[in-house]
């Protein structure tokens, strides 16, 4: 990786050596970063880059930070806060108000910053300031960190950051002449097992057009097969865990999404077009929540989700529970009629939420804490939105057993389900179970609207997405039974990230379809039938 | 062909008559002209063509309050196709038929498009074409005022493979799988194997509408980047982006590790979603708002009175945006082609408009040439975190569109501009377009 990076930074690196310990930074080295020309601006980079001094850590912080602008008349300033400063000599400065612009950093010289400034971070007096320049140059490796990381070897005391200055250096020393060195380098490497140090080790085991090997010293390059193998092995066991991983968190969402169907359809037997409106209305309460906290509690945006989870429930279920009260009591037993006027009231409610929203889509951003993830093998991160939306799918799910086995509501709605005449005689309002019922399920729906918003777009069409895959889950987990929906739904997310990579999205899903349909003729009632007297009414 | 008899020999009786009754040209002259403006403004296309109607609204607004074309007003004919595209077809063959319009703005998708080409084609209507798209047409009926490939997609590549764009090696075509996406990657791919990339080096991904679980392919680009320097080309269509620019940046892949360049996601598309985790990442346009040039200045202005003029929904945080400039400087070549004419004549309109030039808000001189395609210039943006882009580079000078691709076999015996269509001024338009290239 980055090869070119490096040797473009190698040849800088050669331009600018003659001078690397020389004199202290001008004015005049810096002006060209105020400049359009790329080539000039990489050299004045370079240049601070290898003065190495408190002013040039200044000035490559502030340009980390992306807080260097430069006035009209090339003047390159740091901006702290609502003041401008020298870098050179600190001391503050005033321009005509607009008059200084930011400099534009392209990708390529973000990147240099980034390393440059590791490089020299690299002998901060402070320990942690060390350890984290060094994690940061393992991820961007870049060879014309060499010289600083030479230096930084040398004086290194702790033994821990030694030994990762000693693989650092091996990075960069894998073409150095003399083959001892080399084999050292490709040992210190292997040692590290990480997948992105593949291709530093591909050049050394290749073989030239005319049979010969690219690197003449056999031990070296019987090093770096072993080393090879081992990253490979290694690899595989990312890859594993990976899919696994990717598997799991589809299918927490699709329990989401399918969890509320898996009730007012599994349960109650109401065939539900209407059920990603539900988790629409849910998205949109989030996204309310999340305005209102903007406006006016702007301190606590982080903690959001806390009051999201709670409304969009209750809007969810006061949105089920009109549906189930206003139309759908009276069409009981007339599945047709319920699956069309659902259907009619999906479409009603979309185009109610693009009038009152508008078409566009609207943005639910992640606090702040669920950015990022954890990097748990080098080349496997895991986000912390998709680990969130896996516990919280597990708390759904709890919540939703504990309601139906473990409180009077659940009692009732079994009973009903099982036999409701027989309910009804032992003196169970049925009607009145129905609506809860049917307004639990709406209400779960909307948590999951809630979650999918952390992770998809919110706009009128989002339950739409999710409408087929919600009654695949509960049609091959089987109707009526939760631990059928939670198998169902991670089964089909685990087959479906094990198929993607093979095939591609797009016949992962078709294929998923004809897995579906296959099974629901060799087991009509899905994965865990219900069995009782009532099943055959 | 009988009927196109016909039809010439009515236009040429016209004509005639015209120039016998002078009386009846005055009062003909005095009538506004009408104007079809054909954009998606419900359904799922809606969300990036209601701002093409409200721009070529204005641009007729602006033409109006400057004395109109020719001393005659414009009146414009907005109808909604509806993101149906058959109903595109329908509402083409109602603007030409029954309101009779000189000329239509309109069209987003390339299935758009070609469901109307046949009408523009049978009733030789005119049609303004605004949006990027992949070439492989040359239409007598259409300007087209987007990008061709070679406009945007190739230009891309080539700043990606450069050292300045971080010398990439290795590329991995992602997009959604309809028609403009393949058709570009196909073109893409041939390219590569001119500059020597090999196959094992392209890897190239397709994933539905509407997609949202982008893990294992953000998983694959990971990957796929171990190998070499990576740089990913999105044709990613629509909302879909938002859930890949999320996992990417979730997952901790970098844009200085692993740009990423979109051929789709502009100005319009940036409202509205987070944008944290895009920052640092590519597009390329042949506009952005973010332009800081005179014309563009008087542009903006313009459009944002317009907007709280008319209190357009989305007040002062709407934008412009690449299509939306096409738009207006369509308009614009299609006003001046209209004057040199001296006639709204669809044939003698299509002669005029060849070699027209119009200073576009992009800060250069764009000039219709006699293929129907403008010369525009490139340029590639990095997004910041306001949604806006900084143009990290741009070509010297504008660039002439092909829009039958070389790369793409069998088009080397394509036609290089269309044959001129009035014998009687046979050529100068197209010579005049092709000096000014060479």
């Amino acid at each position: 990786m980055r090869s070119f990076l490096g040797s473009l930074g190698l040849a800088l690196l050669v331009l600018v050596g003659g001078s690397l310990s020389v004199r202290a930074l001008t004015a005049d080295d810096l002006k060209p970063l105020a400049e359009d020309d790329f080539g000039a601006k990489s050299q004045a980079l370079e240049r601070i880059i290898a003065a190495g001094d408190a002013t040039a850590l200044r000035l490559l912080e502030a340009m980390n930070q992306e807080n260097v602008v430069a006035t009209s008349d090339d003047r390159v300033l740091i901006q702290d806060g609502e003041t401008l400063k020298d870098p050179i000599t600190g001391a503050p400065v005033t321009v005509k108000a607009g008059d200084a612009q930011p400099i534009t950093l392209n990708n390529l010289l973000r990147a240099r910053v980034a390393s440059g400034l590791s490089g020299l971070r690299l002998q901060a007096p402070d320990r942690a300031v060390r350890e984290k320049a060094m994690n940061d140059l393992f991820r961007e490796p870049d060879p014309a960190a060499k010289l600083l990381i030479e230096a930084a070897r040398n004086k290194e005391t702790d033994p821990v950051l030694k030994s990762k200055l000693d693989q650092l250096w091996a990075l960069t020393a894998l073409q150095d002449p003399d083959p001892s060195k080399r084999l050292q380098a490709v040992q210190l490497i292997a040692e590290r097992k990480d997948p992105q140090m593949r291709s530093l080790l591909m050049p050394l085991v290749a073989q030239n057009k005319d049979g010969t090997y690219a690197e003449s010293d056999g031990k070296v390059r019987a090093a770096a097969n072993d080393a090879l193998k081992a990253i490979a092995f290694e690899e595989w066991k990312i890859e594993m865990a990976g899919t696994l991983f990717a598997g799991l968190s589809l299918g927490s969402i699709l329990l989401l999404a399918a969890l509320g169907l898996a009730i007012t359809y599994g349960l109650i037997g109401v065939i539900n077009m209407a059920h990603g409106e539900f988790l629409m209305i849910g998205a949109y309460a989030t996204y309310l929540v999340q305005e209102f906290f903007r406006s006016h509690l702007p301190s606590a945006i982080d903690w959001y989700p806390a009051a999201a989870v709670p409304a969009s429930f209750l809007a969810a279920a006061a949105a089920g529970f009109i549906l189930e009260r206003g139309i759908l009591r009276f069409l009981y037993g007339r599945p047709l009629e319920t699956l069309l006027s659902t259907f009619g009231i999906s479409l009603v409610l979309i185009q109610l939420v693009r009038i009152i929203f508008g078409a566009q889509n609207v943005e639910v951003s992640n606090p702040s804490w669920m950015n990022g993830g954890i990097a748990l093998m080098p080349n496997l991160t895991l986000p912390f939105n998709r680990i969130t939306i896996m516990v919280f799918a597990l708390v759904v799910v709890g919540i939703a057993s504990i309601v139906l086995n473990r409180t009077r509501l659940g009692l009732y709605i079994r009973a009903t389900t099982q036999n409701r005449r027989m309910a009804a005689c032992s003196g169970i309002r049925t009607w009145q179970v129905d609506s809860y019922a049917f307004a639990f399920g709406a209400g779960i729906a909307g948590l999951g609207g809630c979650a999918l918003s952390q992770i998809g777009n919110v706009g009128p069409d989002l339950g739409q997405n999710y409408i087929i895959d919600s009654f695949m889950v509960v049609v091959l987990g089987g109707v009526g039974q939760l631990a059928g929906t939670i198998i169902g739904a991670m089964g089909l997310g685990v087959i479906s990230k094990v198929i993607e990579p093979f095939w591609g999205a797009v016949l992962a899903k078709i294929a998923v379809l004809i897995l579906i349909v296959l099974f629901i003729q060799k087991r009509p009632r899905g994965l865990f039938a219900l069995k009782g007297r009532s099943v055959e009414v | 062909m009988k009927r196109i008899k016909v039809l010439k020999s009515l236009v040429f009786a016209t004509r005639l008559l015209a120039a016998s009754i002078p009386a009846l040209v005055h009062a003909e002259s005095s009538q506004p002209i009408k104007v079809g403006i054909m954009h998606s403004l419900s359904g799922t296309m809606a969300i990036s063509e209601t701002s093409l109607k409200d721009v070529a609204l204005m641009t007729i607004e602006e033409i109006n309050k400057s004395g109109g074309v020719m001393g005659r007003q414009l009146e414009p004919v907005v109808v909604d196709p509806a993101s149906n595209w058959p109903l595109f077809a329908e509402k083409a063959r109602q603007l030409l038929t029954q309101d009779k319009v000189a000329v239509v703005f309109g069209c987003w998708t390339s299935v758009s498009r070609k469901s109307v080409l046949p009408v523009f084609e049978e009733l030789n209507g005119l049609l303004f074409y605004p949006v990027q798209y992949e070439g492989e047409e040359m239409q007598k009926n259409v300007f087209y005022t987007g990008a061709a490939p070679n406009q945007q997609a190739i230009p891309a590549v080539e700043y990606l493979m450069s050292a300045e764009g971080g010398g990439a090696k290795r590329f991995f075509l992602l997009g959604t799988d309809y028609v403009y996406p393949r058709t570009t990657n196909k073109i893409l791919r041939a390219f590569l194997h001119s500059k020597g990339v090999q196959d094992s080096n392209i890897n190239e991904v397709y994933t539905p509408f509407g997609h949202s679980d982008y893990q294992t392919i953000v998983g694959d680009i990971k990957k796929f980047a171990e190998g070499g320097k990576t740089a990913v080309i999105s044709t990613i269509n629509g909302d879909s982006n938002v859930p890949f620019y999320k996992e990417l940046g979730n997952q901790g892949l970098k844009a200085t590790d692993v740009p990423v360049v979109a051929f789709s996601v502009g100005e319009e598309e940036l409202r509205g979603i987070d944008t944290k985790p895009l920052v640092g990442n590519l597009a390329a346009w042949n506009y952005f708002m973010s332009l800081k040039n005179p014309t563009n200045d008087a542009f903006k202005k313009e459009w944002f009175a317009y907007v709280q003029e008319h209190n357009l929904p989305g007040g002062d945080k709407r934008v412009t945006n690449d299509p939306m400039e096409a738009t207006y400087v369509g308009m614009h070549i299609w006003k001046q082609a209209v004057e040199k004419a001296g006639t709204t004549d669809v044939d003698k309109v299509i002669e005029a408009a060849y070699g027209q030039k119009f200073n576009a808000p992009c800060g250069f001189e764009e000039e219709m040439d006699a293929n129907h395609h403008l010369h525009k210039p490139v340029m590639i943006g990095e997004i910041r975190p306001d949604g806006q882009f900084n143009v990290v580079w741009k070509t010297k000078g504008t660039i002439r569109a092909q829009p039958w691709s070389p790369f793409v076999p069998g088009n080397e015996n394509k036609p290089d501009h269309l044959a001129s269509l009035l014998p009687l001024d046979l050529g100068t338009g197209v010579a005049t377009a092709d000096a000014s290239n060479h």
